[in-house]
């Protein structure tokens, strides 16, 4: 594989009103397709980790900063948008509830600057173990002001409250479709100001420090300083995140700004892979698969989310957003067709392999998990018993059968791959003026 | 007189219980293409980590054109004009070579950290990236990569990079180390063409490029100058011969 900074993600190129057109096309149309309330529910999520995770990414992958606490700035920012809403709907602030995610970015703001200036001091380990140490102390203080925190039960809020949006009569924010159109237009224009925000003399230089902090200092740039306003910009936007999460969930607890939330978006960034702009907007999009929607199905679901990140970061340490780019580029050299065999070799294979894998782990957590409720479980609809050895056969014969020709096939696949690739790099060593 | 370009009073640097640098003097005046010698570990890379900020002195004073810098930071030194490029090599390796050139750029033009203009309709930018890019001949390289450059492209980079700024006084830290010969003919002509008219400073280790370029010499040997001067008296100085010169510079 080709050094993955090779690629770049070039919506002039395709296009810029395109890609952007067809972004807005799918947020609109999205809740008309999956129109179950939980669907719905999902959607909303989506939005809200797509802001997180892209003021994530303006700290990790475009500067270079591995954060452990970035819950910190949208929970924070959670709790002062539902304060706020609690206090709109005492009639004692009058504020457009569509607009609280506002308060949540500029709480984010005010905490980003007053906690950035701390950790931005120094980068690499010295930067995540601080990051680490403002979170753990910014749960502890959750628990111990419960006046603001809200405790145990945390702090509610009614998103009805105030004149409806726009002055339009019925756009009260009540049905769930009504904030999920609103949560689509913050993600949306949050997604158009990040993405500005790394075509700016700012957005550049950020790069530039992630990539040899040193240097940028002899061409005139305080790294601290550049390190510090980018994470007032991430603050903002993360922010913005806890402010929708408040008027969506009508509640904020203590878990808002819990480690838990950091972990989930490092992984949501890394799985779509932090080198990309886009990147962290499909790994929100995967993330939330994994936690809201396959939670809802099986309580391994941390194993499942677990063991596809280890496979990720093992075979496309770019993320799934260099998977992609990976094969456009074999794709726009006209050879993808050379692949099509292998793929549907390798993925028929895997997905045997891995649902053996997954119909033994799901007999293994109905036995020690799921205790009185029988001996049958159903797997992928059909049903189970854990109490007969021939279950366990069956999986383990699947599992063993596939796993065999998972192997062949990666090997045939790779091959290709690998002569693939060759053929690219050959071909770019000849045309040095013609390569993008 | 004239305000020299950059000067150094008796400037002084201990690494623990080691004084590397013990009571440097030295004078370059505006315009010059000045060049320090001197045997491996004299000292001459500490000196211009003091001079650039990246270090401290520990005692003694540094002047850029006449105003102290002792105590400034990198980015505070560049800022009053003075750039540096590094023995090894210091680029930002995952940006192209052109957003290599255009960073470096960007501060001088006072664009600073802005993140509300557009960086691609900064014409002034752009315009002079690229006609850095046209000077130190890496066009056709223009959207490479920077970490895949060969060695010599990225020795031809880090000159780039240091006179992107437009900084008045240029140090290069050993610009030719590890060319083959021709590459040092190109990289000489190079550095000749683009300190026309800026003051240069400059640690190497090839004579024929020393003698070829500088209009003075200093020879650094234990963290002290021994002897500075134009080419002919430094090759004339019998504690230079004595010290560190011998051989080859009698050969060039």
């Amino acid at each position: 594989m080709t050094a993955l900074g090779e690629l770049h993600f070039r919506p002039l190129n395709v296009g810029r009103w395109v890609v952007w057109g067809f972004t807005a096309v799918v947020f609109i149309a999205a809740p008309q397709i999956f129109t179950s309330g939980f669907a719905r529910a999902l959607l909303s999520q989506m939005g809200i980790l797509i802001i997180f995770a892209l003021s994530y990414n303006m700290l990790l992958g475009q500067t270079g900063l591995l954060s452990f606490g970035h819950a910190v700035y949208s929970g924070l920012g959670a709790y002062f948008a539902i304060h706020a809403l609690a206090l709109i709907g005492k009639g004692a602030l009058a504020f457009p509830v569509s607009l609280l995610p506002l308060i949540g970015g500029a709480a984010g703001l005010f905490f980003s600057v007053v906690f950035g200036w701390l950790t931005t001091k120094r980068a690499g380990t010295t930067f995540a173990m601080i990051s680490l140490g403002i979170g753990e102390m910014v749960f502890a203080a959750s628990l111990m002001f419960p006046a603001f925190f809200g405790g145990e039960a945390g702090i509610s809020g009614n998103r009805t409250a105030g004149p409806p949006l726009l002055g339009i009569d019925g756009l009260t924010l009540g049905p769930d479709i009504q904030v999920y159109y609103l949560i689509a237009t913050w993600t949306f224009v949050c997604m158009i100001a990040t993405y500005a925000l790394t075509h700016t003399p700012l957005g550049r230089i950020a790069n530039a420090v992630r990539d040899n902090p040193e240097r940028a200092e002899f061409i005139g740039y305080d790294a601290q300083r550049v390190r510090w306003i980018m994470m007032m910009l991430a603050g903002f936007f993360a922010g913005v995140s806890g402010g929708l999460s408040a008027i969506n969930l009508e509640s904020v607890g203590s878990g808002a700004v819990h480690a838990l939330v950091s972990g989930g978006v490092l992984l949501a960034a890394y799985i779509g892979g932090v080198l990309f702009f886009f990147g962290p907007i499909l790994g929100s999009v995967v993330f939330v698969f994994f936690a809201f929607a396959l939670s809802e199905y099986t309580p391994a679901w941390h194993l499942y989310l677990g063991v596809f990140f280890v496979l990720l970061v093992m075979f496309a340490p770019g993320g799934l957003a260099s998977l992609i780019l990976l094969n456009l580029r074999v794709a726009k050299f006209g050879k993808f067709r050379r692949l099509r065999d292998p793929y549907v070799g390798v993925i028929g294979t895997g997905g045997l392999l891995a649902a053996g894998i997954v119909l033994l782990i799901e007999m293994t957590y109905h036995q020690t998990l799921g205790i009185g409720s029988g001996s049958s479980v159903r797997v992928f609809g059909f049903p189970f018993d854990t109490a007969r050895g021939e279950s366990w056969v069956f999986g383990a014969l699947v599992v063993a059968a596939a796993g065999v020709a998972f192997e062949y096939m990666r090997r045939r696949f790779k091959s290709e791959w690998d002569a693939i690739a060759v053929e690219i790099e050959d071909w770019r060593r000849d045309n040095p003026e013609q390569d993008q | 007189m004239t305000t020299p370009a950059l000067e150094l009073r008796q400037v002084r640097k201990r690494f623990g219980r080691t004084e590397i640098i013990r009571g440097v003097s030295l004078t370059i005046n505006s315009g010059e293409r000045h060049a320090i010698i001197g045997p491996n570990g004299a000292g001459k890379s500490t000196l211009f980590n003091l001079v650039s900020g990246r270090f401290h002195a520990d005692a003694g004073e540094i002047l850029l054109n006449g105003a102290t810098i002792t105590r400034r930071k990198p980015f505070e030194i560049n800022r009053l004009g003075l750039a540096r490029s590094f023995q090894i090599t210091n680029i930002f390796p995952r940006l192209s070579v052109f957003e290599n050139l255009r960073c470096a750029v960007l501060w001088s033009l006072g664009y600073r950290y802005s993140f509300w203009r557009n960086l691609n309709k900064l014409a002034d930018a752009e315009a002079r990236a690229e006609r850095l890019l046209e000077r130190i001949g890496l066009t056709r390289r223009r959207n490479i990569q920077a970490g895949l450059l060969t060695y010599a492209e990225q020795r031809a980079l880090e000159v780039g990079i240091t006179i992107a700024g437009g900084a008045q006084v240029i140090l290069l830290d050993e610009p030719t180390a590890g060319m083959s010969r021709s590459e040092t003919a190109r990289a000489v002509a190079l550095i000749r063409e683009v300190t026309q008219g800026r003051t240069l400073v400059m640690v190497e280790h090839d004579m024929s490029v020393v003698f070829g370029l500088a209009d003075r010499i200093s020879v650094v040997v234990y963290g002290e100058v021994i002897a500075s001067g134009p080419p002919e008296e430094i090759r004339a100085d019998s504690r230079v011969k004595e010290a560190y010169l011998g051989q080859p510079a009698e050969a060039t």
